[in-house]
C-alpha cells in the first residue's frame, strides 16, 4: 500500500537493531567501494582534501626556500613554474572546495535531521571523480610535465607553440575532470536542501552553514561551465590545431581571460561562503547566544553569491579594456564588500553581546575575522582601477589572495575541525595543544603573508623564481619564509593533536559544546542512520529551546521542537521528503542501497581522460562507452521500485 | 524576521498518512534533472558567448567563406522541433494509459533524431571550411559537435525509456522516466534553435 501513516515513537523505543541492519554498510571490500553513506563519503572528502593541503603546502615550502635569499638555486625557472602552478591548482581547486564539501557532506543530513543526502550515489560519484581527477593531475609531475602556466593558465603562453609538452593538456583535462565532480556534488547539495530538511525546518530556520554551501552550489551550477568551455577550447586548440585564442586566425587570448574569470571570481565565493557559514555556526555556540541578525547574514550570503557574477573583469583591468567597462566592474567590486561587511558586523555583535568562551574553535573563528578584515581591505583597494594597475602581478596581489584563502578558508576549516571532529570521532582534541596550534598558525600566517604587501609595493613581481641582491627584497622575503615554516609547524601540531585525540582524547559525548543545532542531538560518532527517530523542529536552535538566552532573543515560538520523538521509518532505507520553502512533510523517501556503479562510472571517466591526454583514442572511446553503460545500469530499475507505486499527494485536509 | 513573527499555525505537524516513494511530483529526481539541464544550458550560453565575443572582435569578413547554406539546416531544424511535438504526443498517450501511442511516439522521435544527426553529418561535409581554417570554423564544429553529442545522449535516454515502454513498465500513473527523458529532449531542441540562429542566421543579418 502506498499511503501509510508513519508511527511516531520516543527515540528510546525505536528498533535500533533493525535500523542498523538497514543502514550499515558491510565492513568488507565491497562495502568500502560501494558505500553511499554521507558520513563515510564526507570523511573521505576531508582526508583526501587535507592530503592535498599537505601536498600543496610542501610545494609552497620548497618555493619559500628558493625565495629565502637572493639568487638561490634550489629550483630552476622551469621547475619553479611547475611548482607555483601546481601549488595554486592544488590549493584552490583540489583542496579549498573539496574540504568544504567534506564538511557539508558529513554535516548536512545531521544538521537538517535527515538520514542521508538527496542523491547518495551521486554523492559517491562526486567523491570518486574528485579523488581520481586528483590522481590524474598528479600523474603529470611524475612525467616531468606538470602544468606550468599558473593556476589561471593564460593564453597565449598556454598554447602549443609556446608551451609544447603535455603540461597544459594535463591542466585543461584535469580541470574538466574535477568540474564533473564539483557539479554533480553541487546538484546533490541543492536537491538535499530543497527536499530533505526535517519537518518544520522552513527556510528561515535553516542553519547558516547551509546557506553558505547552498549559495556556493548555485554558483557552481551557473559558473563552472565557463571553465569547462575554456578548457575544452584550450585542449582542442592545442591538440587538434583549432583556433580560439590565436589572433592570427581571428581568435583572441582575452576570450580565455573572460571565460576563466567568469568562472574564477564566483569560485572565490564558492570556496569562502561555506567557510563563512561554518563560522556563523561556531561563533554563536561559543558566544552562548543565537547569532545577531540571522536574516541579514542569510541574505548577505545570497547577495554575495549573486554579485560575485558581476565582478570578473576586475581581474582584467590591466588588459586595456575600455574605461567604461572598467568603471562598471570597479563599482560592482566596491559593492560586493557591503554584504561581507554585514556578516563581519553580525559576528562581532554576536561576540560583543554574548558571553564568549575562548575555546580553540572560537580562537580560530576570531582569528578568521581578523584575517577576513585584512584580506578584505587589501582586496577592496584593488577595486580602484589606478591602484590595481600599480599592483597587478605583484606580490601585493599574492598577499591579498593568501589572506583571503588562508584566512577565510583554512582558518574556518581549522575552526571546523576543532568544533566538529569530536562529533565525527567521538573524541575531543587537546585544548592546550589546540591553543598552541592556533597561535602558531596565526603568527606564522601574518609573518608569511603580511610582508608580501610590502614586497609588492616595492615592485616585486609574482611568479619570478629569484631576485637579485641589492634591490631591498632580501629581508622581507626571509621574514616570509620564516613565517611560512612557523605556519607549517602549526599545521603539524594539528595533525599531532588529531592522532593523539584518536588514541587518548576525552570522550566527547553527544553535545560537548552545548550547541543548539540538530547535529548535536545525535551520538558522537552518529549511527549509520543518524537519528533513531526523525525530528521535527520549531526554531533555529532546537537544542536551546528553554535556554533563557534563546527565548529572550525571540528565537523560540510558543511551540516546541520534537527532537527525541518522531517517526522511525524502518521498512527500508527511508527518510522524509519535505517541501522546499516551508518544510512541510510530503513523502516517505526511499533511499538507494550501496552501489558499485558510481565508482565504475568514475573509472570509465578516468580511462577516457588518460586516453585524451596521451592521444590513445581507443581508450578514450572505450572509457566513454563504459560511462554510458554505467549510467544505463545505474538508472536501470531494480525490484525495489515495485514497492514504489505511484501516488498523488492527498489534498489538504484529506490527510 | 524572527521565528516569533512566523505564523505559528503552519501545518508542519506530522500528517497521518504519507505517500511512499520517489514518484511524487517535484521529487528529488526531478530536481536533479532540472539542475543538470540548468548547468548544461549555462555551458551552451558560455559557448555561444565565446562565438559572439570572437565575432565582435574579428577583423575581415565573418565567416570568411560567406554565410552558411540553409539547404540542410532548415529541414534539420523543422525535424527537431517536430520531434519534440511527437514526443509530447506519445507522453500524452501514456497519461491516458495508451501503451501503443507511447511506443509509437518514442520510436518516431528516435528515428527523427537519428535523421537529424545524419543531416548534420552531411552538412558538416558540405562546409567550405574545416575546424582548422579559422576561429569561425573551430567554433562551428565544436559547438554543433557539442550539440550533436547532447542529441546522442537524448537518443540513449530515449532508447532506455523505449525498452521499458516495450516491456510495459509504464502505467497511466507511473511514467516519470518518460517525462524526465522528454524534458531533456525538449531542452536539446531548444538549444538547437539558439545554435541554428547563431551560426546560420546572424551572419546574414550583418
Amino acid at each position: 500500500m502506498a499511503v501509510t501513516a508513519p508511527v511516531t515513537v520516543p527515540a528510546a523505543e525505536a528498533p535500533i537493531e533493525e535500523l542498523h541492519r538497514l543502514w550499515e554498510t558491510p565492513h568488507t571490500l565491497y562495502g568500502a567501494l560501494a558505500t553511499v553513506d554521507h558520513k563515510k563519503i564526507g570523511k573521505r572528502y576531508l582526508v583526501t582534501a587535507f592530503v592535498f593541503l599537505l601536498v600543496g603546502g610542501l610545494e609552497a615550502a620548497v618555493m619559500r626556500v628558493q625565495l629565502a635569499a637572493p639568487g638561490m638555486r634550489v629550483l630552476g625557472p622551469e621547475a619553479y613554474n611547475q611548482y607555483f602552478s601546481m601549488h595554486g591548482l592544488t590549493m584552490i581547486i583540489w583542496y579549498a572546495s573539496p574540504i568544504l564539501s567534506g564538511f557539508s557532506n558529513y554535516l548536512w543530513p545531521l544538521m537538517i535531521g535527515a538520514r542521508d543526502m538527496a542523491y547518495p550515489r551521486v554523492n559517491a560519484l562526486s567523491y570518486w571523480t574528485f579523488l581520481l581527477s586528483g590522481i590524474f593531475l598528479y600523474t603529470s609531475p611524475f612525467l616531468g610535465q606538470a602544468p606550468n602556466d599558473g593556476w589561471f593558465g593564460y593564453a597565449p603562453y598556454s598554447l602549443q607553440l609556446y608551451d609544447p609538452g603535455l603540461n597544459m593538456d594535463f591542466y585543461a583535462l584535469g580541470l574538466i575532470f574535477i568540474t564533473i565532480s564539483t557539479t554533480v556534488g553541487a546538484i546533490n547539495f541543492i536537491g538535499t536542501i530543497m527536499k530533505m530538511r526535517c519537518p518544520g525546518m522552513s527556510l528561515n530556520r535553516l542553519p547558516l552553514f547551509l546557506y553558505g554551501t547552498m549559495t556556493a552550489s548555485f554558483s557552481i551550477v551557473f559558473a563552472l561551465p565557463a571553465l569547462t568551455a575554456a578548457c575544452v577550447f584550450l585542449y582542442f586548440e592545442r591538440r587538434f590545431g583549432m583556433h580560439f585564442y590565436d589572433v592570427a586566425h581571428q581568435g583572441n587570448p582575452l576570450l580565455w581571460q573572460h571565460l576563466f574569470w567568469i568562472f574564477g571570481h564566483p569560485w572565490v565565493y564558492i570556496i569562502v561562503l561555506p567557510a563563512m557559514g561554518m563560522i556563523s555556526e561556531i561563533i554563536p555556540t561559543f558566544s552562548r547566544r543565537p547569532i545577531v541578525g540571522y536574516p541579514m547574514v542569510a541574505l548577505s550570503t545570497v547577495a554575495t553569491g549573486i554579485i560575485g557574477f558581476g565582478v570578473w573583469v576586475h581581474h582584467m583591468f590591466a588588459t586595456g579594456i575600455p574605461p567604461i567597462a572598467a568603471s562598471y566592474f570597479s563599482g560592482a567590486s566596491f559593492l560586493i564588500t557591503l554584504p561581507s561587511a554585514v556578516a563581519v558586523v553580525a559576528w562581532i555583535a554576536t561576540v560583543w553581546t554574548g558571553r564568549p568562551v575562548l575555546k580553540t574553535p572560537m580562537m580560530f573563528a576570531l582569528g578568521f575575522i581578523v584575517l577576513f578584515v585584512v584580506g578584505g581591505v587589501s582586496g577592496v583597494v584593488t577595486a580602484a582601477v589606478p591602484f590595481d594597475w600599480q599592483v597587478t602581478d605583484t606580490y601585493f596581489v599574492v598577499a591579498h589572495l593568501h589572506y583571503v584563502l588562508v584566512g577565510i578558508n583554512v582558518f574556518a576549516v581549522m575552526a571546523g575541525f576543532y568544533y566538529w571532529l569530536p562529533k565525527m570521532t567521538g573524541r575531543l582534541l587537546d585544548e592546550r595543544l589546540g591553543q598552541a596550534n592556533f597561535w602558531t598558525m596565526f603568527i606564522g600566517m601574518n609573518l608569511a603573508f603580511f610582508p608580501m604587501h610590502i614586497a609588492g609595493l616595492l615592485g616585486m613581481p609574482r611568479r619570478i623564481y629569484t631576485y637579485p641582491a641589492g634591490v631591498g627584497l632580501g629581508a622581507v622575503n626571509l621574514l616570509e619564509t620564516i613565517g611560512a615554516y612557523i605556519f607549517a609547524l602549526g599545521v603539524l601540531l594539528f595533525v599531532i593533536n588529531f592522532f593523539w585525540s584518536l588514541r587518548a582524547g576525552e570522550p566527547a559525548g553527544s553535545n560537548p559544546w552545548d550547541a543548539g543545532t540538530l547535529e548535536w542531538a545525535s551520538t558522537s560518532p552518529p549511527p549509520p542512520f543518524n537519528f533513531a527517530v526523525l525530528p521535527t523542529v520549531r526554531s533555529r536552535n532546537p537544542l536551546w529551546e528553554g535556554h533563557p538566552g534563546a527565548t529572550a532573543e525571540g528565537e523560540v515560538g510558543p511551540e516546541r521542537s520534537s527532537v527525541f520523538r518522531g517517526p522511525v521509518l524502518d521498512r527500508g532505507r527511508e527518510t522524509l521528503a519535505t517541501s522546499p520553502l516551508e518544510g512541510h512533510t510530503m513523502a516517505q523517501q526511499l533511499m538507494p542501497e550501496d552501489s558499485l556503479w558510481p565508482l565504475l562510472l568514475a573509472l570509465g571517466l578516468t580511462a577516457a581522460f588518460y586516453g585524451f591526454v596521451f592521444s590513445v583514442w581507443w581508450l578514450a572511446c572505450a572509457g566513454i562507452v563504459w560511462v554510458a553503460i554505467s549510467l544505463g545500469a545505474w538508472l536501470w530499475p531494480t525490484g525495489d521500485e515495485a514497492d514504489e507505486r505511484p501516488v498523488h499527494l492527498p489534498a489538504p485536509g484529506v490527510a | 524576521m524572527t521565528a516569533r513573527a512566523m505564523p505559528t499555525a503552519l501545518p508542519t505537524a506530522m500528517p497521518t498518512a504519507l505517500p511512499i516513494g520517489n514518484g511524487v511530483p517535484r521529487s528529488p529526481g526531478w530536481w536533479a534533472l532540472i539542475w543538470t539541464i540548468a548547468t548544461e544550458a549555462c555551458l551552451f550560453a558560455y559557448l555561444l558567448f565565446s562565438y559572439y565575443y570572437l565575432a565582435s572582435q574579428a577583423r575581415g569578413p565573418w565567416p570568411s567563406t560567406g554565410p552558411l547554406s540553409l539547404t540542410l539546416a532548415i529541414p534539420q531544424t523543422c525535424l527537431l522541433v517536430a520531434s519534440s511535438v511527437v514526443y509530447w504526443w506519445g507522453e500524452k498517450g501514456i497519461e491516458r494509459g495508451d501503451q501503443g501511442r507511447l511506443r509509437l511516439g518514442l520510436l518516431v522521435t528516435f528515428i527523427m533524431g537519428v535523421v537529424f544527426l545524419i543531416l548534420e553529418g552531411l552538412d558538416w561535409n558540405n562546409q567550405p571550411f574545416t575546424a582548422k581554417t579559422d576561429a569561425f570554423g573551430s567554433l562551428y564544429y565544436t559547438i554543433t559537435g557539442f550539440h550533436g553529442a547532447h542529441v546522442i545522449v537524448g537518443l540513449l535516454l530515449n532508447l532506455i525509456v523505449q525498452i521499458w515502454a516495450w516491456r510495459g513498465t509504464f502505467t497511466r500513473e507511473r511514467h516519470l522516466a518518460v517525462t524526465n527523458a522528454g524534458m531533456y529532449w525538449h531542452f536539446v531542441d531548444v538549444v538547437w534553435l539558439f545554435v541554428f540562429t547563431t551560426f546560420y542566421l546572424t551572419p546574414r543579418w550583418g
